[in-house]
């Protein structure tokens, strides 16, 4: 992948941290010139990702998320989000629509269906005790000028 | 994150302002359950007109709410929600479940 442009940028696993994700991508993403709707998916995505990772990797302990953002050629953006947090048990069955572990905060279980339904492609890497990599990519449309 | 709650012709509307994640839903919560309890209205309507961001955290808030007004015998609508919100809130399926406008 030829990457044109990369942030990276590491937070602690605070819920307020959750904007602050959205807002990194946003301001890196501004270059691309994104349409609103291309920008609010992309950021919803983070926002799941991100909320994940704070209220199940990190759920009896504390820790770093990091966020990397490329942008890639062909106006592709490239978004991968890593916590070395409890990790998930079973990948399969927690991308399940409406599947979740913490009803009782009124978590929806769609976090993962909003994350596929808003990017072209999404791929979930874990590893039970050792944490979580969400890799995400989404194709800009052309500009025409 | 902001919450305005008055009451119209026997409903109660709540003008919610700012953006809809994890860690606003919390407040909320605790804000709208706390008046839905007290005031126990027959009808509720999250006005979204100024939510400029929601995740699926706003979808456990609605769907939390429409909950504790129907134990409480009331009904819940969501209103206004600008285009990007309607697209989560349609993948999640809630409009069988909930009033949205």
């Amino acid at each position: 992948m030829e990457v044109i442009n990369e942030i990276k940028f590491t937070m602690p696993s605070l819920s307020v941290n959750e904007s602050a994700a959205r807002a990194v991508v946003s301001s890196f993403l501004i270059q691309a010139d994104p349409t609103v709707e291309e920008l609010s998916d992309i950021r919803t995505a983070v926002s799941e990702a991100v909320t994940n990772a704070v209220v199940h990797a990190y759920r009896n302990a504390k820790g770093n998320i990091e966020l990397v953002v490329k942008l890639l050629a062909g106006r592709e953006v490239y978004i991968r989000i890593k916590d070395k947090g409890c990790g998930i048990e079973d990948v399969e069955q927690a991308m399940q629509p409406l599947f979740t572990t913490a009803p009782e905060e009124e978590r929806s279980g769609l976090g993962f269906s909003v994350m596929s339904s808003f990017m072209d492609k999404l791929s979930v890497k874990s590893s039970s005790g050792k944490g979580t990599t969400v890799t995400m990519r989404k194709r800009l449309a052309k500009h025409e000028n | 994150m902001n919450i305005d709650i008055k009451s119209e012709n026997g409903s109660a509307i709540a003008k919610l302002s700012g953006e809809i994640d994890h860690h606003n839903a919390k407040e909320l919560r605790n804000q709208l359950d706390k008046f839905i309890i007290s005031a126990q209205p027959p009808e509720l309507v999250m006005d979204f007109k100024n939510i400029t961001f929601m995740d699926s955290s706003g979808i456990g808030l609605i769907m939390g709410r429409s909950k504790l007004m129907k134990e409480c015998g009331g009904k819940l609508e969501v209103r206004n929600s600008q285009p990007y919100i309607k697209r989560v809130l349609k993948l999640s399926g809630i409009e069988r479940i909930v009033k949205i406008t």
